[in-house]
């Protein structure tokens, strides 16, 4: 394989990464917090809608970005409000929210812009623009490394570059505040921190919110960069893809970025890979890789390599012992 | 987990539903009028749309058939204490097992290929439900996770075999060839037109016929039989169930088994009873849609059956509605079912409170008067 | 002098359970003052209050004489109260600096105060003699390491006031000597410690006062030097008015149920029961005295094939029985049956209606089945006639076999569960806390019900937290404390205050 055709599939496996790393920095922040979350799906796809519909309303691709994230977020609470207030269900509660998303956003989407739930395409301002990074030309000279910085690190839209910010950042906060102490804290044994003198609703709420603005990420992404208009949908499956990668990552922040980067690679090596011939294995299905992240999953959640386990507490509502 | 509200079997049976129901009507209708509909425009065209013929009754069952299949699955694995969200990758996989059937075994008569064909169905879908229980007893892995990642090894796997394995030769469309005619369950059209009632073409089928048997059969296995109880305590009390000597673990893997078959009934329904080929994407949330209709109807055969009815006919009314009002569309069901699922499943509490206090009042009232 | 503490009036309600009444309570700065009662009888409710976990229904709390309000657990640690729970409150992934700074951080980044905070931790191990590794993973550390970390946890956010619940539970005796120097040390600089047991060995030795709490209420509060075991023993489980229950002499008969050297570890690798045997013979009743959470729950639990033993041999009716009979089912066919302890979650199933739970256990009885081709289904004429039967027999009401177990009250849930077991002649019955929240009438019945039992032949093994329970029903008493049988006594040859010193780990040489 030559350099340049490594570098697009490095590139586009990038690209595929992103909402997955948003969405599983999202799970990450709400099961350490002791929420479970299935409903990444349903939040990246209402913020994906959210997003284009700002974007195309305003012209301005930022004011998208905040619509989604705003989207992502109320949906956060609502799940917060049945998880936390009211000790629902959690599971249930993330089934109704990837119902509700994949219905309103259909729905609306339809009755708004009458193209079958598409929005129409986003141009210009209103889509977030590949930004060349600062140097990228000076290094463009170094041989080998130049070029790959260039095609790979280098020209992606800014929620891109937010969504990887996003990995040092939760690192830090999770590892090195008191924010994140506490948080891990009260994921883990929120007695412990209720006896601690600290509010274990006030924790989990802020958990959740965090969650909404990261699936608002990934849904801006979505739909204002990698897309340039909204269809019905279009998360397909990767808030669950992000939900293997995090248990993949056994909820941590760099592992995630792993995880996720891996499965993007899986994801764009299957485009690539469609019909072509392997030495010594012969014709992968193109199924075959893209079932890879599931199967992996199962197996690793049932302990037949290493062992994942979920934050002691998650998705167990805290009430007070007698 | 906090107390049980206590309240009068009558208010858990039909008041809660009834409120959930009301509810999440409000919200659909905030959701037409933001849209820019009048409501009540809507509510005519869903209801004559769903009941107004006998055209849309047979479509408004055939619908229904999917919904009582999906929501008894769910159900029974409710019982158990598990939540089975894998039903759309086991009806998916039980639509691998009808075509195998129906497709290979063409020289049987209809009497028995028939029988085939659905035994074929309920085993594929047990056996994709039974792996996730199986490993929920063994390994530890939680079912909800595995059966959501199951569903998406069902829906890449079924692209694989629609595309090389049992699709039709030459196809570029993911399907496979249509089944013998000896493999298609009679309609309910052709049933009654043999005894010269006449009746509109419609896909309704007597799968419902199995759905309602599935329902009745459900019922005395789940309330009736010494499994149903060892699942039902399980479910309620597993202290209790250790104490009478029933292995939780496997409870676990038969009651899931049992639910995976009962999702296969989707492809029953859909692919021998109405499309006579597997397609691509057949199951169409149905599974999802299980979920809510399992919480409305108590998980119990006949509150099932009813929310399926209620379901199939917002299903087929909200196709009418999207010919009339091209603004909205089926999605509609989809956003109902997920405001269902939302207040009688995770916001159950508040309104099951807001029953019992206001019932206390109404008390109060009534001895006071 | 003015009191550290004080609690006037305090009252206390879960819902119909009255767990404190009207409590007072005075603590002096710089002693050691202990708290003892029964299972139940108030003390962790009345401490959870002092430290904000619950607020009290009626009452007033008083530091250093000027009435405070604690609400919530931050009042507590503001007012430098600082508490040991029974149920550890760390978080095990955590290390131990995590666990110490939690909630105490000392800024918005861990960096500013980690360091500080590892050093006041450096500097109190050394100044307590509490060595421990600030970097471990609490997780990693021995149950007696977690409650050093507990203690240290409570010193480092400055408590003058420290309550440790029951904190000998978990330790082993030498764990236990070295908690007691440390609490003498705390008190030697002017802290007060708050100390609840239920163990008189430990008040005698490291108190200064002691309050004996019964029934939610406070009934004494004396220096220790005034008092002595028997006398403690006495005021926890009160004058007894002997229970009389009119029993004939006993003629036990062959041995039914051996218990040999019976080891029992639970999920946390702590261990439950040590070396327990015993021998129950047909038509005696074999009482077993202890506070709970002391083995007694285990060892019912193990007899009836809930859980298996680590180490030792169980006999039914004379046959060793292997591993794979250690199954409840199994055990139900030799004989053996068992009123559980907690009949909500383990005797009946609450959602249930009261002819389904009066078959648990029992679903495989051909008699519930229905004919030949349909004998999957249950005959449901046949299972509510059943337990009408047994509601008439047992007079429970109302006797209405469709209504949920739950609608009981504990009387008729017992009274239903009891008739389920006895009913079916066994010939050993294990029965736990057969009158737990049931109403004085059904206590009589039950007890003339369990003795008509052992009257025909069948060998019972009771276990009570009620004293008067276990010596009025009893032809022998073992009494268990810490998971080890500490004696044994015949019921016609002891009383209150002697089970009580043996209930109290104190050895029969003493």
């Amino acid at each position: 394989m030559d350099l340049q055709s490594l570098a697009v599939i490095l590139d586009s496996a990038l690209r595929l990464s992103v909402p997955l790393l948003c969405a599983c920095l999202a799970g990450l922040w709400s099961e350490k917090s002791g929420v479970v979350d299935i409903g990444l799906e349903g939040k990246m796809l209402i913020a994906a809608f959210a997003a284009a519909t700002g974007a195309h309303a305003s012209g301005s691709a930022l004011i998208g970005l905040m619509a989604g994230i705003g989207a992502s977020v109320a949906f956060s609470l609502v799940h917060g409000f049945a998880s936390i207030s009211q000790r629902g269900n959690q599971i249930v509660s993330g089934v109704a929210i990837n119902m509700l998303a994949a219905g309103l956003s259909a729905i609306v989407g339809n009755a708004w812009y009458g193209q079958g739930g598409r929005s129409p395409a986003l141009e210009g301002q209103a889509r977030f623009n590949d930004i060349t990074l600062w140097g990228t030309e000076t290094i463009a000279a170094v041989p080998v490394f130049g070029p790959l910085f260039r095609e790979v690190v280098s020209g992606h839209a800014l929620p891109a570059y937010l969504a990887f910010a996003a990995v040092p950042l939760t690192w830090f906060v999770l590892a090195r505040t008191r924010f994140g102490l506490r948080l891990r804290a009260v994921g883990e044994k929120p007695a412990a921190v209720d006896t601690a003198g600290i509010s274990v609703p006030l924790l989990r709420y802020a958990a959740v919110t965090i969650c909404g603005v990261l699936c608002g990420i990934g849904g801006a992404y979505l739909a204002v960069a990698q897309a340039a208009a909204f269809l019905p949908n279009m998360t397909a499956g990767k808030g669950f893809i992000a939900l293997a990668a995090l248990i993949f990552a056994k909820w941590r922040a760099w592992p995630a970025l792993g995880a996720c980067l891996l499965f993007g690679l899986l994801d764009a090596g299957a485009i690539r890979l469609q019909g072509a011939s392997l030495p010594v294995i012969g014709t992968v299905p193109v199924q075959a890789i893209q079932a890879l992240p599931y199967v992996l999953t199962v197996i690793l959640l049932a302990g037949f390599i290493g062992r994942a386990v979920p934050p002691a507490a998650s998705g167990i509502p805290y009430v007070k012992e007698r | 987990m906090s107390a049980p509200i206590e309240l009068p079997r009558w208010a858990d049976l039909a008041l809660v539903p009834a409120i959930s129901v009301a509810a999440a009507f409000v919200v659909a209708g905030l959701v037409v009028i933001g849209i820019g509909e009048n409501p009540l425009t809507v509510t005519r065209i869903l209801v004559t749309g769903s009941l107004g013929s006998a055209d849309a009754i047979g479509f408004t069952l055939y619908y229904a058939t999917n919904f009582i299949f999906t929501g008894l699955a769910v159900a029974v694995a409710f019982h158990a204490g598990l939540f089975n969200i894998g039903g759309e990758g086991q009806a998916t996989l039980a639509g691998v097992g009808v075509s195998l059937a129906c497709l290979n075994l063409p020289f049987l008569p209809a009497p028995l290929l028939i029988p085939a064909g659905i035994l074929a169905g309920a085993a594929f879908g047990a056996v994709w439900a039974m792996i996730p229980g199986w490993l929920q007893a063994t390994r530890g892995s939680h079912v909800v996770i595995t059966t959501i990642m199951f569903n998406f090894i069902a829906a890449t796997l079924i692209v694989y075999l629609l595309v090389n394995v049992i699709g039709r030769p030459g196809s570029m469309s993911p399907e496979t060839s249509e089944f013998p005619v000896n493999a298609h369950i009679p309609t309910i059209r052709a049933v009654l037109g043999a005894f010269g009632i006449d009746q509109p073409s419609t896909p309704l089928n007597l799968s419902l016929l199995l759905a309602l048997a599935a329902a009745f059969g459900v019922w005395l296995l789940i309330y009736r039989s010494r499994l149903g109880y060892a699942i039902r305590t399980v479910g309620a009390a597993p202290g209790a169930a250790l104490y009478a000597g029933i292995s939780p673990g496997r409870i676990v893997v038969v009651a899931m088994t049992i639910s995976g078959a009962l999702a296969g009934g989707l492809a029953v329904n859909e692919l021998m009873g109405a499309q006579h080929r597997m397609v691509l994407g057949f199951t169409a949330g149905y599974g999802f849609v299980g979920i809510a209709v399992a919480l409305m109807g108590r998980s119990h055969p006949a509150g099932i059956v009813l929310a399926a009815l209620l379901f199939g006919a917002l299903y087929q009314g909200g196709a009418e509605l999207a010919f009339e009002t091209p603004t909205i569309t089926r999605d509609m069901v989809v956003v109902i079912g997920g405001v269902l699922i939302l207040f009688a499943g995770a916001l159950e509490g508040l309104f099951r409170r807001f029953v019992a206090r206001s019932l206390a009042f109404a008390g109060r009232r009534v001895k006071e008067a | 002098m003015t009191p550290a503490i004080e609690l006037a009036g305090i009252d206390k309600s879960f819902g119909a359970v009255h767990a404190n009444r009207s409590v007072d309570l005075a603590v002096m700065p710089g002693s050691i003052h202990g708290i003892v009662g029964e299972n139940g009888a108030g003390k962790s409710t009345l401490m959870s209050i002092l430290y904000g976990f619950y607020e009290a229904d009626a009452g007033e709390i008083r530091i250093g004489g000027k009435p405070v309000s604690i609400r919530s657990p931050a009042d507590a640690i503001g007012h430098g109260i600082g508490m040991v729970h029974q149920h550890f409150m760390l978080v095990e992934p955590l290390t131990v600096l995590e666990n110490v700074m939690l909630g105490a951080e000392g800024g918005a980044l861990l960096k500013g105060g980690a360091g500080k905070a590892r050093a006041e931790l450096t500097r109190l191990s050394e100044a307590y003699g509490l060595a421990i590794d600030p970097d471990a993973v609490v997780g990693d550390l021995s149950v007696g390491l977690q409650q050093r970390v507990e203690i240290l946890k409570a010193l480092y956010r400055g408590a003058e006031i420290l309550i440790l619940d029951e904190p000998t539970a978990v330790l082993t005796p030498p764990e236990a000597d070295a908690l007691f120097a440390l609490l003498a040390q705390l008190k030697a600089q002017g802290r007060t410690v708050i100390f609840i047991t239920h163990k008189l060995r430990e008040i005698m030795a490291i108190t200064d006062r002691v309050s004996v709490m019964r029934r939610g209420e406070m009934v004494a509060t004396l220096p220790t030097a005034d008092t002595s075991p028997p006398a403690l023993a006495e005021l926890m489980v009160g004058r007894r008015v002997l229970l009389r229950v009119e029993k004939a002499p006993r003629a036990p008969g062959p041995p039914v149920l051996e218990a040999v050297g019976l080891d029992v570890v639970d999920a946390h690798g702590v261990k439950r029961l040590s070396d327990v045997s015993l021998t129950v013979h047909a038509g005696e009743i074999v009482g077993i005295a202890g506070v709970a959470g002391n083995g007694q729950s285990e060892l019912l639990e193990v007899l009836a094939g809930l859980v298996q033993p680590s180490r030792g041999a169980i006999k039914v009716g004379g046959d060793l029985l292997p591993p794979h009979r250690r199954h409840p089912a199994r055990l139900r066919e030799l004989g053996l049956l068992h009123v559980p302890e907690d009949r909500l979650r383990m005797g009946l199933v609450p959602s249930f209606p009261a002819f389904e739970s009066a078959a648990l256990g029992f679903t495989g009885d051909p008699a519930f089945a229905r004919k030949a081709p349909l004998g999957a289904l249950f005959d449901r004429d046949a299972m509510v006639g059943h337990a009408r039967a047994l509601m008439d027999g047992f007079d429970v009401r109302p006797p209405d076999p469709w209504l949920r177990s739950s609608k009981f009250s504990g009387g008729n849930q017992q009274k239903l569960v009891l008739a389920r077991e006895i009913e079916r002649r066994p010939k050993v019955l294990l029965v736990g806390q057969p009158t737990r929240g049931v109403d004085i009438g059904a206590i009589e019945f039950i007890h003339r019900r369990l003795i008509a039992l052992r009257d025909a032949g069948v060998g019972i093994l009771l276990v009570s937290v009620e004293l008067d329970e276990i010596m009025g029903l009893s032809d022998r008493i073992l009494a268990m404390c810490g998971g080890r049988i500490t004696g044994e006594r015949r019921a016609d040859a002891t009383d209150a205050q002697d089970l009580g010193l043996l209930m109290g780990g104190v050895s029969e040489a003493a």
